[in-house]
């Protein structure tokens, strides 16, 4: 088990989702949406293009949360994420985050995943066994 | 215009997911995860789990069901094209592995209007085959120009 202490940095999770990533999403989740996997149909509802699936980039903020806690998928108890900017496929994706406090065998995690300045997935608490 | 708001409280049918390894071991590849409890069932036994577990957020994949007739119900009204999905909360319980049965009801619990934008919060619930809590969703819909 990992030892976290407040105040520590979780180890950041970098990804560059490929363009073709929203179509495996899609596929593994069942969200087919077309904003996600058709540009045209994107840019005719007013994105400037196919955006990522929201709840994909909630999933890396899950991976990074439980791999901070050890790598067991048993060790996150609770998530929760705001969705605020667009991600957009091709353009990498950090996720990092600070460990707010730890109580009881708990640690609460506060975590970001960002584009460059543009947070993606802000205001998120992850909750691990520490 | 004034938001409607009769669907607070609202319950909608059940939903049952049964849980498959190769279906787990797509959406962990999907998320880049290599644990091998998601994908070998003898990694899987030997961390203490009953087979293949599943991802913390493969929970989408069998709770969402659940709540597509809750966004399009006429009760609730949202208006999908102005709409985005503004915010989530997990919260885990009993691991998902293959072969679990999983029961999800959805419910409204709150429908209002701030700052010209409707708020529209649902609930799911996640049981397993042996009655326990596997996942409960609160899934935050938000329409601009209400």
């Amino acid at each position: 088990m990992a030892e976290l202490k407040a105040g520590d940095a979780i180890p950041e999770l970098k990804v560059t989702p490929d363009k073709y990533l929203p179509h495996r999403y899609a596929g593994a989740s069942g969200d087919f949406n077309p904003i996600h996997i058709d540009p045209e149909f994107a840019k005719a509802v007013g994105l400037p293009n196919t955006i990522l699936h929201g709840l994909y980039m909630m999933g890396l903020t899950a991976r990074a949360a439980t791999e901070a806690a050890g790598g067991d998928p048993r060790a996150l108890k609770r998530l929760s994420v705001q969705f605020r900017g667009m991600g957009a496929p091709e353009t990498e994706i950090v996720v990092s985050g600070e460990v707010k406090s730890v109580e009881d065998g708990k640690a609460t995690i506060d975590v970001v995943a960002a584009q460059g300045d543009n947070q993606t997935i802000r205001n998120a608490e992850a909750e691990v066994q520490a | 215009m004034a938001i409607k708001t009769e669907a607070i409280g609202k319950e909608w049918p059940a939903t049952t997911y049964e849980v498959g390894k190769e279906k787990i071991g797509e959406y962990a590849r999907v998320v880049g995860l290599d644990n091998p409890v998601h994908f070998d069932r003898e990694a899987a036994t030997a961390a203490g789990y009953r087979d293949v577990v599943a991802p913390p957020m493969f929970c989408v994949v069998y709770s969402a069901p659940a709540l597509g007739p809750a966004m399009f119900d006429d009760e609730v009204a949202m208006n999908f094209a102005a709409m985005v999905h503004g915010g989530q909360e997990f919260v885990w319980g009993e691991p998902a592995c293959s072969g679990d049965e999983i029961t999800t009801k959805a419910k409204c619990l709150q429908i209002y209007e701030k700052d010209g934008k409707g708020f529209y919060v649902f609930e799911t619930v996640s049981t397993n085959q042996d009655g326990a809590e596997v996942v409960r969703g609160t899934w935050t819909n938000i329409v601009r120009g209400v």
